[in-house]
């Protein structure tokens, strides 16, 4: 039996009396393309922030290929990327600084294979010609383009977008998506939230709905479809299972 | 190791990067405490038989390195919170002691540089002398260390830039005012003598000048003893701070 990518079991989260988890369950296996759907305020952001560490849980446990984010933080850590949902940057750096920082951070000095690497992410995300430009003079587009950079790396095997492809145009959505296909079929497991059900829908092999900090459905894609008889579209099942 | 290097390394490029504001200005400012101060009382002053603008240029130095280590760390760490990009250094695995020594050796870093400069721009206007250089050098880590360890605690609690503002105007800058940068606090009516000594920046300074003048308020050692106390004990509360992922991990 091999590891799952991610695991999650009991995690429960307040601020203040909010209640942003609760008790939520979820194994992931390696490999999948797994979609994290639901309204604003689900609790999407604050069950990706525990993975990474950056939100500390009341109760429950969570692993990485096996290592849990708490008590084996530093494997956790290695093994997980993250493409934050907020459009944030450095000011102080250009497109190629940033990575090359990120990649010190995570612990892979100056080589000629990271810059290779470097390179090799810069031409597939479209911003070799941006490399030496400074990150405030980048579109938004570009910018979150760059937030995808810096999450691949140190080529994490478990890649976790927090809606990748939000206020993106729909041309580049298209580049982005064929972008991170190409990582899953290289054995990249990918978990990712977006608000674009039919994207969900064409690419996530299997979906969990969350709804005020629970998940309440959690299947296949197929299946999820399949349920409700007669919903040709994911959008309709999604509606069907937020109001039941 | 190479996640703490890198750590240090971006901080160190974020000052440098604007050397004019984060260099230059803070020198140019000590020389015109300089020239203000020597000009109006150079004739008139000794203190410890020194003439003041000998007697000050130490305090000037000390006084830059101080401001300016907890200007780097608090600010860095302001700034990266209220962008949001202190997640950068959040997802990786760098330990909190890696974490706490990177942001605290290149704010320290900083203060010396300043501290040099303003040396280096001061010492043509003053008969100065190294009478101790190792008192120098300990006294300068010293206090470059235990401010900039201050300012990552003000970075961290901190959630606006008006709170840093307020721990820095009333808090640092009357720290190091009255501290006896410009005066030896022998000067002083017998109650502010007094409060001086619960001053730990007054150690810092009086001691980093013994080290130009062999002369001082209290002995170096005791000047050295309360340094290394007060820097251990806001360096155990920084690391705890870290350690519990205080307003960082929440
Ligand atoms: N740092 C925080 N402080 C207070 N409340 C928060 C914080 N982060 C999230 N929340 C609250 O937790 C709930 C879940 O939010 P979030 O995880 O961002 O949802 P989603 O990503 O699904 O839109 C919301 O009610 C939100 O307001
Ligand atoms: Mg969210």
């Amino acid at each position: 039996m091999s590891v799952p990518a991610i695991r999650v079991a009991g995690l429960t989260k307040h601020f203040g009396d909010v209640r942003a988890l609760d008790g939520v369950d979820l194994e992931i296996g390696r490999g999948e393309f797994f979609g994290l759907l639901g309204p604003n305020g689900a609790g999407k952001t604050t069950l990706i922030s525990a993975l990474a560490g950056l939100v500390r849980p009341d109760r429950g446990t969570l692993e990485v290929m096996g290592h849990d984010v708490r008590t084996d933080y530093r494997a956790s850590r290695r093994l997980l990327g993250v493409v934050p949902q907020e459009l944030v940057f450095d000011p102080f750096f250009s497109v190629r600084e940033t990575l090359e920082l990120q990649a010190g951070y995570f612990g892979i000095g100056r080589s000629k294979r990271r810059d290779a690497w470097i390179d090799e992410i810069l031409d597939s995300l479209d911003l070799a010609a941006k490399a030496n430009a400074n990150m405030r003079a980048l579109s938004g587009g570009m910018k979150r383009r760059v937030l995808v950079a810096q999450a691949l790396v140190h080529k994490p095997p478990v890649i976790v977008l927090d809606e990748p492809t939000a206020g993106v145009d729909v041309e580049l959505r298209q580049g982005l998506w064929r972008f991170i296909r190409r990582l899953n079929d290289d054995g990249h497991t990918i978990v990712l939230t977006t608000h674009y059900l039919e994207e969900a829908e064409n690419h996530c092999n299997r979906i969990a709905m969350m709804k005020a900090g629970s998940i309440i459905a959690l299947d296949t894609t197929a299946n999820l479809l399949q349920r409700f008889a007669g919903d040709l579209r994911l959008e309709d099942v999604f509606v069907r299972v937020m109001n039941s | 190791m190479i996640g703490f290097w890198t750590l240090f390394y971006k901080e160190v490029l974020r000052f440098w990067k604007v050397g004019f504001q984060t260099i230059a200005a803070p020198v140019l400012t000590a020389m015109l405490y300089l020239l203000i101060f020597s000009h109006v009382l150079e004739a008139h002053v000794r203190v410890h038989g020194i003439p003041y603008s000998a007697f000050l240029v130490p305090g000037l130095v000390m006084m830059s390195i101080l401001q300016n280590a907890f200007a780097n760390s608090s600010s860095s760490l302001i700034q990266s919170k209220v962008t949001g990009s202190i997640v950068f250094v959040l997802l990786p695995p760098i330990s909190y002691q890696a974490f706490w020594a990177a942001y605290v050796l290149a704010a320290a870093l900083r203060g010396l540089v300043v501290g040099l400069g303003v040396l280096l721009v001061t010492a043509w206007f003053a008969d100065l002398h190294f009478a101790e250089l190792p008192w120098i050098l300990l006294f300068a880590l010293l206090g470059g260390g235990m401010l900039a360890t201050l300012g990552v605690i003000a970075g961290i609690w901190a959630d606006k830039f008006d709170q840093l503002a307020a721990f820095q105007n009333f808090l640092i800058m009357p720290l190091t005012f009255l501290s006896g940068v410009f005066y030896s606090i022998y000067s002083l009516p017998a109650f502010w003598q007094e409060t001086s000594r619960f001053n730990p920046v007054f150690y810092l300074i009086d001691g980093f000048r013994y080290g130009f003048h062999g002369v001082s308020d209290v002995s170096p050692w005791t000047s050295l003893a309360v340094g290394v106390s007060c820097f251990l004990a806001l360096a155990a509360l920084t690391l705890t701070l870290l350690k519990r992922g205080y307003k960082l991990r929440m």
